[in-house]
């Protein structure tokens, strides 16, 4: 069949879908034509199909808000077409021209009407510095340096401005260099170049971004580099339309733009499931041997090399790797072990599977061994047979494809949005080697006749702080990640927090560190103190969570206790906490219940608790070693 | 040949102008067409030239104001530019 066949069949298959209600089946094919043809007209269909299924998908609702000095109006739908593919629902807001910094500083405008999650504020350097861009070469030492410093300060004032009135996260667009530089070859001689001057402003904005919270710098010059600057734009079209980004380019600022919505809404995979034949190395270990596969350095082996390199570039910001391979497992841990071109070794997985069974039998153990849920896992296959057995089977994994070229592979996976991160934590930079460190627990676990003798065993040192500009990123993040147990499951932005802790709630985190190693930052509460209708002082927890590494240690009652006698010594009667059921958190429904909480009312949406602090107390474990650290600073000041 | 220029044009606009592509003739235009506007018009020339493999002057699309001139206006492209 040909590819236009193809097509024409899966938009045949689409409306009938579409017309029988079969949502979950309709999505399937109409990512899956997108996925075989990232066009304009193919972005509209997607749109208006995607329309047709409104709110019968559980996707990620995002919205975004896009400031410009330039024509995005075609961009727009390959953006959204993207978004719902990988299960955002995206509503957009778009700018009037040129008009971003009115909309950025006046806090009734539309921007701020639109309510947006997120902002991209997509500006070019012909807009933004015209007379670096176009009249250089007339330009003074001293009236380059007075653009320069123009041009930077616009961009500090943008992001000050944006963040008094709004949390959403920002993504400014860096300055594109130009094609050919007024000077010519004399340009690359000089500190004062046309281009390292806008590298100078570049490098500015990179600081800028970082002194206030949730800023991220979209590499605009790296995205045009990367796609080849000279053909980038198309300039009758530039003068016709104002559109600076030729026909084939636009996809390229589209999935740009998604990967930074992808770890802005939350939409990000935690595992990365990977085959071995054909995948990590070329050829099957079980046929050609640990000599006949092909992985070195050199040609053809490099190609799998550099996946295994990204792959492990993956891991140090926190991505977990597992195997799932169909082979005999002696033949492929030889390899895992001991192939002098391995870039990955065994202890670079949280988790295998590597036998006969099926591989969506595999998934399912991989996501229960690691304790994620299964939409947190990516799959990583060069079998097209396979891809889509997962996809028809566990449509909540994201499948990546492979492309038919193994030299593609590694780009592949360098360019995927939810294998982004927009920070990490120093958890994320361990979190291969904490589980490593799980594995050895639950083996001890076993050896001991009673759970106490366990906990004694285990020597936990808890440290309990609040939150500090240090931990500020890290609670933020298992506000947003953490499913499991989380009594009200919350998400805040690090914006939020500052936020909340400069209002004066109570925002802890806990630390914990046992026989087997640091576990990190693994648990936050909040909790604020409030006056109830009958002028009793009641504090109320708003969000008590817990990594799910550290689930069944006690550790919880640790920090409950910390909470309740804090609360007591702020003057407060009682303490009151609800739980919000979802779909993932019953591992923290009996919480409030086992620490003696009173029921106080249950209806649809969740249960309410109060415990009483007159009469009532929760001791802290006696095996657990507890450190109270600056406690008393509780207005968040110090932020 | 002929045929076939037409119908991939009267699929491209019916996915961008949102209408069924059998409601798509040789006279359709802005003006009766109500999605047609200057936005989707630029969509509609770049999806056309991604389908086509073929470039536009700004003079051309001026004159691009109807399906029907549209259709000529490629087939002139892909007859005056063989493959």
């Amino acid at each position: 069949m040909s590819q236009t066949e193809t097509r024409l069949n899966l938009r045949a298959e689409i409306d009938r879908y579409l017309e029988s209600g079969s949502a979950p089946l309709a999505f399937a094919r109409i990512s899956e034509l997108w996925r075989r043809q990232r066009d304009v007209a193919t972005a509209a269909f997607v749109c208006s199909s995607y329309e047709k299924l409104r709110g019968q998908l559980p996707l990620l609702d995002h919205r975004t808000a896009i400031l410009r000095s330039f024509t995005v109006e075609p961009i727009l739908p390959l953006l959204r077409a993207e978004a719902f593919t990988s299960g955002i629902d995206l509503t957009l807001h778009v700018g009037d021209f040129n008009a971003y910094s009115q909309e950025i500083l006046d806090s009734a405008s539309t921007l701020y009407q639109a309510h947006p999650d997120s902002v991209i504020l997509a500006v070019r350097t012909p807009d933004v510095a015209p007379e670096l861009w176009s009249r250089f070469a007339d330009l003074s030492r001293e009236e380059v340096a007075q653009a320069q410093q123009r041009v930077s300060s616009t961009f500090r004032q943008l992001i000050e401005g944006f963040r008094k009135h709004s949390q959403a996260a920002m993504i400014v667009h860096n300055l594109e260099e130009p094609v050919f530089p007024h000077s010519g070859l004399l340009d690359a001689q000089s500190p004062n170049g046309q281009s390292e001057v806008l590298r100078q402003i570049n490098r500015d904005l990179v600081q800028h971004a970082g002194a206030s919270r949730g800023v991220y710098v979209l590499d605009y010059d790296g995205l045009q580099a990367r796609h080849g600057r000279k053909h980038w734009q198309d300039d009758r079209k530039y003068l016709m339309a104002r559109l600076p980004v030729s026909g084939v380019n636009l996809i390229h600022v589209a999935q740009e733009w998604l990967r930074f919505l992808a770890p802005i809404s939350g939409k990000v995979a935690k595992a990365v499931v990977v085959d071995l034949d054909n995948t990590l190395w070329g050829g099957v270990i079980g046929e050609d041997g640990m000599t006949g596969i092909k992985l070195g350095p050199d040609y053809p082996g490099a190609a799998y090399q550099a996946l295994q390199r990204a792959l492990l570039d993956l891991t140090r910001r926190g991505i977990l790797l597992a195997i799932c391979s169909k082979n005999n497992p002696e033949d492929a841990m030889e390899a895992l072990e001991k192939h002098p071109g391995m870039v990955l070794r065994p202890a670079d997985f949280a988790a295998m599977r590597i036998s006969w069974n099926e591989k969506v039998l595999g998934l399912r153990e991989i996501a229960s061994e690691l304790n994620i849920g299964i939409d947190s896992l990516a799959f990583l296959d060069d079998n097209p047979v396979e891809r889509e057995a997962v996809r028809a089977s566990l449509p909540e994994v994201t499948v990546i494809d492979l492309p038919e070229d193994p030299f593609d592979y590694a780009s592949v996976v360098q360019q995927c949005p939810v294998l982004q991160r927009l920070s990490i934590s120093t958890e994320d930079q361990m979190r291969t080697a904490f589980y490593a460190g799980q594995r050895e627990r639950e083996h001890s676990e076993q050896l001991f006749q009673s759970k106490e003798d366990f906990f004694r065993y285990l020597e936990q040192k808890v440290e309990i702080a609040p939150v500090s500009p240090e931990t500020l990123a890290r609670v933020a993040q298992l506000t947003q990640k953490t499913n499991q147990f989380n009594l009200t499951t919350q998400r805040y932005n690090e914006q939020q927090i500052m936020d909340l802790s400069s209002r004066g709630w109570q925002v802890l985190s806990i630390r914990v560190h046992d026989r087997f190693g640091d576990q990190g930052l693994v648990g936050v509460s909040i909790a604020h103190d409030e006056h109830s209708h009958d002028e009793q002082a009641i504090c109320e927890i708003d969000t008590f969570l817990l990594s799910c590494r550290v689930i069944g240690r006690t550790v919880e009652t640790a920090l409950l206790s910390v909470l309740t006698d804090i609360a007591r010594k702020r003057g407060n009667n009682r303490v009151k906490g609800c739980f919000l059921p979802t779909k993932k958190n019953a591992p923290a429904r009996n919480f409030y219940s086992e620490h003696g909480f009173t029921l106080e009312s249950e209806n649809g949406t969740g249960s309410w608790w109060t415990f009483d602090l007159r009469t009532q107390e929760i001791p802290c474990p006696a095996w657990i070693e507890l450190k109270l650290i600056e406690l008393k600073i509780m207005d968040g000041a110090q932020l | 040949m002929k045929a076939s220029v037409k119908d991939d044009i009267r699929v491209i606009a019916g996915d961008l102008f949102s209408v069924p592509a059998t409601q798509i003739h040789a006279g359709s235009s802005p003006e009766t067409i109500e999605n047609w506007d200057s936005v989707q018009h630029l969509s509609l020339v770049l999806a056309v030239e991604e389908k086509f493999g073929v470039q536009f002057s700004p003079e051309e699309i001026e004159k691009m104001r109807t399906i029907g001139a549209i259709t000529e206006l490629i087939e002139q492209k892909l007859q005056s530019t063989p493959n």
